[in-house]
């Protein structure tokens, strides 16, 4: 993902000399190095600095640039948190902030390094676009949307490679979810490199137990796409979120806000559950943090069984208070 | 700098002084300390060094500052619409709902303000910017930043001063407004920031230090600024909270105070009577 990353960047900076990259000392963890030694006087290593470094890319901005600044999301959203959000985005300048390693994938750095809570945060700036991409053309599709949308941006990526989700020509929009599989009887709602791939395997054991769920994946958490969630809300009468992230504040909170204002559908979340990070390989922590799709797969059903129960269904009577 | 330059100068910073009294007694309540510090300084740049132009404050090739102490935009906001880049009448809406005269720097709101400012320490990273963009971009003019002697025990302040130096950004020239004085006292008593000469030497500037109320000190200091091939600059200012505001100043409570309209009309009819004020300065 992270090669995907910087060539994105070069590619970008070929046609457009406004783009520059900022690093503070995790070039090499980025991926970015290629992108220095192509464009060596638009490139600047902070140091460790990460609040200096979102200050001067607000400020490369002001002077018509258009700064992407990398750094460990814990780094990148909570230490320099003041500084995209007043030098960047109370300016209504166009920092494109990218924080790697997100939650779970930080692993071995464990959990001073192991951001659950950066969407949370991020969410709460005005005007603010948040994105997470599942696989490498919506990782780059998104770079590209990002560079071009006249705003501040944030960005979760992971930095490792992961399978191809999409076909190179599918386009992207901020803030409009993909549906992957369709369904009846759930909608699985998934953000993220990690999640939308153990939801697509949820989903999978789900048709095995006859149970049709539908999947989309939320690439941008802010603005949410409404209309989506809505429409599936109401085809399928339940909901299941999934984020590598804390239940509260991302996703599973976005999605519910949503439901509750507009179509209260029954929603379960999978998510962390108000818990600090901790080390261990990615495996470990999908279960650590019960976030499989196995835990998937047992949420979904739950918010079927729960249903039936309440409605003496599955359907959600919702659909007929509706009319 | 000859005897009828400074005597226009001081003429001018003597009004820039009163309208700034005027619009914070118009309004009740202000920042009067660290804005009547920063007069003589904002006054000089604005009459003599920046190229700017108030029919076209966006335009491209211009010279740029940040207040990175954006409580001192009230004296900014008098000297921006001295020159015109917006009417007068303005000064009178200062912190009114609505308004385009915000207590702190917003480059959204005000023609003539380059960065918004008010969470302190981070015009030095913003002014960093605006100078790596004018190097990348090949645009030779300055980057001139204020901050603030309380601002200065921010850590973001010192970030800045590493890599201001790093990339040898000789067009970034900087100023403390060294008043002595915070919020809540003295700031050797409060977070003593001495040595600031050895500690912006010692971050590999240029360093002067003059006194800010002083306009031939301050222009030779800005002379050999601009002059500098690899550093970045800062000067300076050893200068008097709350200097001219005869309720104000050397005031430890005047970083925020109110002021009654008769007060401020009062002060502005002594700035009118005594002339040119002598300026003492202590150093520490």
């Amino acid at each position: 993902m992270r090669a995907v990353y910087a060539q994105t960047l070069i590619e970008l900076a070929e046609k457009d000399d406004r783009i520059v990259l900022l690093e503070a000392d995790l070039m090499k963890a980025s991926g970015t190095t290629v992108f220095k030694t192509r464009f060596p006087e638009r490139t600047f290593n902070m140091g460790v600095a990460e609040a200096n470094m979102v200050g001067v890319a607000a400020g490369l901005s002001a002077g018509g640039m258009i700064p992407f600044a990398n750094s460990f999301a814990c780094f990148a959203s909570r230490r320099a948190y003041d500084q995209f959000f007043i030098s960047g985005n109370y300016a209504r300048l166009n920092v494109k902030l990218v924080g790697t390693d997100p939650g779970i994938t930080s692993e071995f750095n464990g959990g001073t390094h192991m951001p659950f809570e950066d969407i949370g945060i991020m969410r709460n700036i005005p005007k603010l676009v948040v994105m997470e991409p599942s696989d490498p053309v919506s990782l780059k599709k998104l770079v590209i949307e990002s560079a071009y949308h006249n705003g501040c941006t944030y960005m979760r990526l992971h930095r490792k490679s992961l399978p191809v989700i999409y076909s190179e020509s599918e386009e992207f929009e901020i803030g409009k979810g993909k549906v992957l599989k369709d369904g009846t009887d759930i909608t699985l709602i998934a953000s993220g490199a990690i999640m939308v791939a153990e939801a697509l395997k949820a989903g999978e054991m789900l048709n095995v137990d006859g149970i049709s769920a539908a999947i989309i994946d939320m690439h941008t958490l802010k603005p949410i796409d409404t209309e989506l969630i809505l429409q599936f809300a109401k085809k399928t009468g339940g909901i299941v979120t999934c984020e590598n992230h804390q239940k509260t504040n991302g996703l599973g909170s976005a999605v519910a806000e949503t439901l509750s204002e507009n179509y209260p559908a029954l929603l379960n979340r999978v998510g962390v559950a108000d818990e600090f990070g901790e080390v261990g390989r990615l495996n470990y922590l999908l279960g650590r943090y019960q976030l499989t799709a196995e835990h998937i797969v047992s949420a979904a059903k739950m918010n079927l069984s729960r249903r039936k129960y309440a409605f003496g269904s599955s359907e959600n009577k919702m659909q007929m208070n509706d009319n | 700098m000859d005897s009828i330059e400074l005597k226009i100068l001081e003429d001018k910073a003597k009004e820039i002084r009163k309208m700034t009294i005027e619009c914070i007694g118009y309004l009740g309540v202000g920042h009067i300390g660290g804005a009547m510090s920063v007069v003589e300084v904002l006054t000089l740049l604005y009459e003599k060094y920046m190229d700017v132009s108030p029919d076209e404050p966006q335009k491209r090739i211009r010279d740029k500052l940040v207040m990175s102490k954006g409580h001192a935009g009230p004296t900014l906001y008098c000297v921006l619409a001295e020159k015109g880049f917006f009417p007068k009448a303005w000064l009178h809406t200062l912190n009114v709902g609505g308004t385009r005269l915000p207590s702190h720097c917003d480059m959204n709101r005000t023609p003539g303000i380059d960065m918004s400012t008010g969470s302190l320490g981070q015009g030095i990273s913003t002014a960093i910017g605006l100078a790596l963009a004018n190097r990348i971009n090949g645009i030779d003019r300055k980057v001139y930043l204020i901050i603030g002697d309380g601002e200065s025990n921010e850590g973001q302040i010192w970030e800045g001063a590493m890599a201001a130096a790093h990339f040898k950004l000789n067009n970034l020239i900087a100023f403390t407004d060294y008043n002595k004085m915070q919020i809540d006292g003295y700031v050797h008593d409060i977070m003593n920031v001495e040595d600031l000469n050895a500690k912006w030497n010692a971050f590999g500037w240029f360093v002067q230090r003059v006194n800010g109320h002083d306009f031939e000190d301050m222009e030779m200091a800005i002379e050999r600024a601009r002059h500098e091939h690899f550093r970045p600059s800062m000067i300076i200012l050893d200068t008097i909270k709350g200097k001219g505001a005869h309720f104000a100043e050397r005031r430890i409570d005047n970083h925020n105070m109110n002021v009654s309209y008769e007060t401020a009309l009062e002060s502005c009819s002594m700035l009118n009577e005594i002339g040119r004020q002598p300026t003492e300065i202590h150093h520490d």
